[in-house]
């Protein structure tokens, strides 16, 4: 359904041109998403997995539109995004909605809930009754849990959770078909979260939509995706089904992700330790991304960036140490 | 059996309105052993964050402390005059704060910083202190310590940032660390660094923790006994393996089945959907009668609406429920 | 809307005496007692009469006469009614224009931002009465003198709009910055709204709470402004005098024994300014969602 191939977006971080000129100093880019393909069929849940800086973010902008590529193009439903401002037509916004990390930020707080969830039923600029336009925006309020009357009050009435909420009733307005889920629990507490997940779940088997679901949280994306991506420094570096992913992580970043998990369950496995931090994204290693945390790495990881191949059970890995065998596979 | 470090007796912190006395930590009592490590988990508004901050004698005017007792080491300290205070925090409690951005000032350099906590509370020399704040700095971790003692808070990362915040709580050899969630505002990899370097600074020098976060998870790698709390009271105490593994409390119990966990055996969870608690906790001003938590219990039964649940004594633990009243009034 | 009202005495002691002022000013030409313009009232020979509390005052005149016979309290009423609409109407364009202005230079950043920003600088190194009483100053001398009079009022406004527009263009700038990060912003942008409508209707909401207490002190700067302008003769024209022009014919009577002809005015002036103040105070706190 959604296609992207070979996107790279960079950021110019540079200092302002006048400060450049008396220090002399060059233009600074932030790769933050490199060669980027990835395939979103319909129907499913991909998940996107990182820490952060990783580009995860960066990823959803640059699917819905906010972003335009630096390199490479995105397609949805075969239609190719265009590279204007505008980036995607009418149409296609229409079809595709993104729900934003933080609840309080996310709604308008000057607005009431239900010009909020209205939203992208008025821009279509369709003809549209008053009066259906206030059934349907109760509608949808009910769908995702809460009362139609909450249409009257402002977001600040609300807490996190209903206000995610009503994100998510604005999103489903204009009746899309892919959603796009930019950490959308990472700011609630577990037992909201808990709702909101089950919520959306079952606006999933409801209707039919498709999600992408990006977090830094493992658990929850192995609770909510069917494929997952491991994203590091703008590349993905592994992708596979979700229970291939987390029970045999083939790349060493992976493993050393979920090592880090804390252990709920306290029992007492082994785990490799954590070595180092995320690399500055301004000034990534040369070869291999991940490199210097790596505990495998030999000197073609240090010069030779690795692809993202196909390795077994459909899994995709882009390490050189999987590919030649050197790491143990299970 | 030695006196514990810290007792809190019948705790209650009250921020007066105009519309009346609000409570936030309501007739919480719990205590600490030398050198071990108390969790404090709860979701937003439990009044963990509160808990910790009437201990160390910084709330917030008009919060303040209404009732109850705070004992170090068998001496009251919740009544000292401010300059007293003043100079209990840091020599005999250290606290860590969630944010190391703000912890630490960004004009000082970091070594100036240390050298001047440890003088404070210290009566060794300058040179002194410097050899011992090179010394703590490599003791949590971060290389070339002499070198970086002249760099300023800017130019660490976050994980690392941390790491200095945490020996600028040790250098004065405190005997109680209150943490504030210490690791929420890292990424996963370093949290799980920053977790074990504080159990075992802890350990080394003899400092307990309190230990204040609303990630389980955290609490199950690093505390030896967890108290859960709920809408300013304390739902459960007792030791973290037997909670985690089997709660007591309907509260404890919900929490736990709502946290999405990975299935390491590639054995997927049995049902799609996590388990979830409906409703949510209440706000400080609409706190229900009897126990806080019975309109979202699923086990409660007529008693839970009238009285307030002490907490009762079941099996290792304590916990606040009518379940476990011995007189077994259902 | 009204509780904020009701929770003290010092508010509504305010607000009445808020009300009196711009009540009295609006209702002038019904509740003064003496029509001063009206050239068949106007007595000549009344004229320095002091007020009526002192002993040579006559009754119909509570607070005197002028050089030309005109009842003070009259001219007062009638200015503060000018005072008050130049001022009110100086700053709801200049808001137009630096809110405009503001949100444009906020949200479209790089070049228009730089360029808009700099003509701001630039007018910044200029105090703002002098750039009103320039532009002010050269309508005076460019346009004939018999059509002066007449649009005297407008190029007043216009002065006093433009001196003005700058802050709010930089505090509108800044918010703007600050709220086009926000995720409502990049929602509306996701469901393809024009950058018009975000910054009318999603920007321009959230940005208006400092600019109305701008507009409020502005409301009191250009009132003095237009009275300081007045005085100096580049504003209004004794024909349609404002409190400023009546301060200025006044002035000249001041240390020969007439006082009140110029200090009633003054009086006048820093009471009307004073209520409209705390007028604006009120309608800040009002207006804003989160207290209601």
């Amino acid at each position: 359904m959604v296609a992207l191939h070979g996107v790279g977006r960079d950021f110019d971080v540079s200092k302002p041109w006048l400060t450049r000129l008396i220090e002399a100093a060059p233009r600074q880019l932030l790769q933050a998403v490199d060669n980027l393909s990835l395939e979103i069929r319909r129907g499913e849940t991909a998940g996107l997995v990182g820490e952060s800086g990783c580009g995860k973010s960066t990823v959803a902008r640059l699917i819905v539109g906010l972003y335009t590529p630096s390199r490479g193009y995105i397609e949805f439903d075969g239609n190719r995004q265009t590279p204007r401002a505008g980036a995607w037509s009418a149409e296609v916004r229409r079809r595709m909605q993104m729900i934003f990390q933080d609840p309080y930020a996310s709604l308008n707080p000057r607005w009431r809930v239900a010009d909020i969830v209205a939203e992208p039923i008025r821009a279509q600029g369709w003809a549209i009754h008053r009066q259906d336009l206030r059934a349907r925006v109760a509608e949808l309020l009910t769908q995702v849990g809460l009362a139609p009357r909450d249409g009257e009050k402002y977001p600040h009435e609300f807490s996190g959770g209903q206000r995610q909420r009503i994100s998510i009733a604005r999103a489903l307005s204009s009746a899309p078909e892919f959603l796009i889920c930019d950490e959308p629990t990472s700011a609630l507490d577990v037992s909201v979260q808990a709702q909101i997940l089950n919520l959306m779940q079952e606006l999933q088997d409801r209707l039919g939509l498709t999600y992408l679901f990006i977090s830094h949280n493992l658990a929850v994306v192995s609770q909510m995706a069917t494929r997952v991506g491991v994203m590091y420094l703008g590349r993905l570096v592994e992708l596979a089904g979700t229970q291939t992913l987390f029970s045999r992580p083939q790349h060493p970043y992976t493993r050393m992700l979920l090592d880090a998990i804390p252990d709920l369950e306290m029992s007492g496995r082994p785990r490799t330790p954590v070595a180092g931090e995320v690399a500055n994204p301004l000034d990534p290693p040369s070869g291999c991304a991940f490199h210097p945390r790596c505990p495998h790495a030999n000197p073609r990881c240090r010069v030779e960036r690795p692809e993202l191949k196909g390795w077994r059970d459909g899994t995709l890995v882009a390490c050189h140490a999987v590919e030649e065998g050197r790491i143990g596979a299970d | 059996m030695p006196a514990p470090l810290l007792e809190v007796k019948h705790l209650r912190v009250e921020f007066p309105t105009r519309r009346g006395t609000l409570v936030a930590v309501d007739d919480v009592s719990f205590h600490i052993e030398p050198g071990e490590v108390l969790g404090v988990v709860g979701e937003s508004g439990a009044g963990k964050s509160l808990t910790g901050l009437a201990i160390i004698g910084l709330l917030e005017p008009p919060g303040r402390i209404g009732a109850g007792e705070v004992l170090l080491e068998g001496a009251r300290i919740d009544n000292l005059p401010p300059e007293a205070m003043r100079r209990l925090r840091g020599r005999r409690i250290g606290a860590i704060f969630q944010d190391p951005l703000t912890s630490l000032n960004p004009l000082y350099t970091i070594g100036r910083q240390i050298t001047e906590t440890i003088l404070a509370h210290l009566p060794v020399s300058r040179n002194e202190a410097r050899d011992r704040a090179v010394a703590l700095l490599a003791e949590v971790g971060i290389s070339a310590a002499e070198r970086r003692l002249n760099h300023y808070p800017h130019q660490f990362s976050g994980g690392m940032r941390q790491r200095v915040v945490i020996a600028l709580a040790l250098c004065a050899e405190p005997r109680l660390i209150i943490a504030d969630e210490p690791t929420t505002a890292l990424d996963v990899s370093t949290q799980a660094q920053i977790i074990a370097l504080l159990k075992r600074l802890s350990q080394r020098h003899g400092a307990a923790v309190m230990l204040i976060t609303h990630d389980m998870g955290v609490i199950a790698e690093t505390a030896q006994r967890v108290a859960v709390m709920y809408a300013g009271r304390i739902a459960e105490i007792g030791p973290v393996r037997s909670i985690i593994h089997a709660p007591s409390h309907p509260y404890t119990a919900g929490l736990m089945r709502s946290i999405p966990r990975i299935a390491h055996t590639g054995v997927g969870r049995d049902s799609a959907q996590l388990a979830q608690i409906d409703g949510a906790m209440p706000r400080i001003d609409a706190i229900p009668p009897g126990c806080a938590f019975h309109p979202r219990c699923p086990q409660r039964f007529e008693r839970c609406d009238r009285e307030r649940p002490a907490l009762l004594a079941t099996g290792d633990r304590l916990a606040a429920c009518w379940l476990y009243a011995s007189d077994a009034g259902r | 809307m009204f509780y904020s009202f009701r929770r003290s005495p010092a508010t509504i002691a305010d607000a009445v005496l808020a009300l009196l002022c711009v009540g009295g000013a609006l209702l002038a030409p019904w509740i003064a007692p003496h029509d001063p313009f009206d050239l068949a009232s106007v007595n000549l020979l009344d004229s320095f009469m002091p007020p009526a509390w002192s002993g040579q005052g006559k009754a119909g005149h509570l607070l005197g006469t002028d050089n030309q016979g005109r009842d003070v309290l009259s001219a007062i009423l009638y200015g503060a009614r000018i005072s008050l609409g130049v001022g009110v109407a100086a700053v709801l364009l200049s808001m137009v224009l630096g809110v405009g202005l503001g949100l444009i230079s906020g949200y479209a950043g790089g070049r228009l931002d730089a360029l808009i920003m700099r003509v701001a600088d630039v007018q910044l190194s200029f105090p703002a009465i002098l750039v009103a009483l320039l532009i002010d100053g050269v309508a005076h001398v460019a346009l004939p003198r018999a059509s002066y009079g007449s649009i005297a009022l407008y190029v007043l406004i216009l002065a006093i709009a433009i001196s003005g527009w700058v802050q709010y263009a930089r505090t509108v700038r800044g918010s703007t910055l600050v709220e086009k990060n926000k995720e409502y912003v990049q929602a509306a942008r996701v469901i393809g709204r024009h950058p018009a409508a975000i910054m009318r209707h999603h920007l321009l909401p959230n940005v208006m709470g400092p600019v109305l207490v701008i507009a409020t002190i502005h409301i009191a700067t250009a009132i003095i402004t237009e009275a300081t302008l007045s005085f100096l003769g580049v504003g209004m024209p004794p024909t349609t005098p404002s409190l400023g022009t009546l301060i200025r014919i006044g002035n000249d009577f001041l240390f020969s024994g007439e006082w009140w002809i110029s200090v009633f005015p003054g009086v006048a002036l820093v009471v009307l300014v004073l209520s409209v103040n705390l007028l604006g105070d009120w309608l800040r706190d009002a207006l804003n969602p989160k207290l209601r």
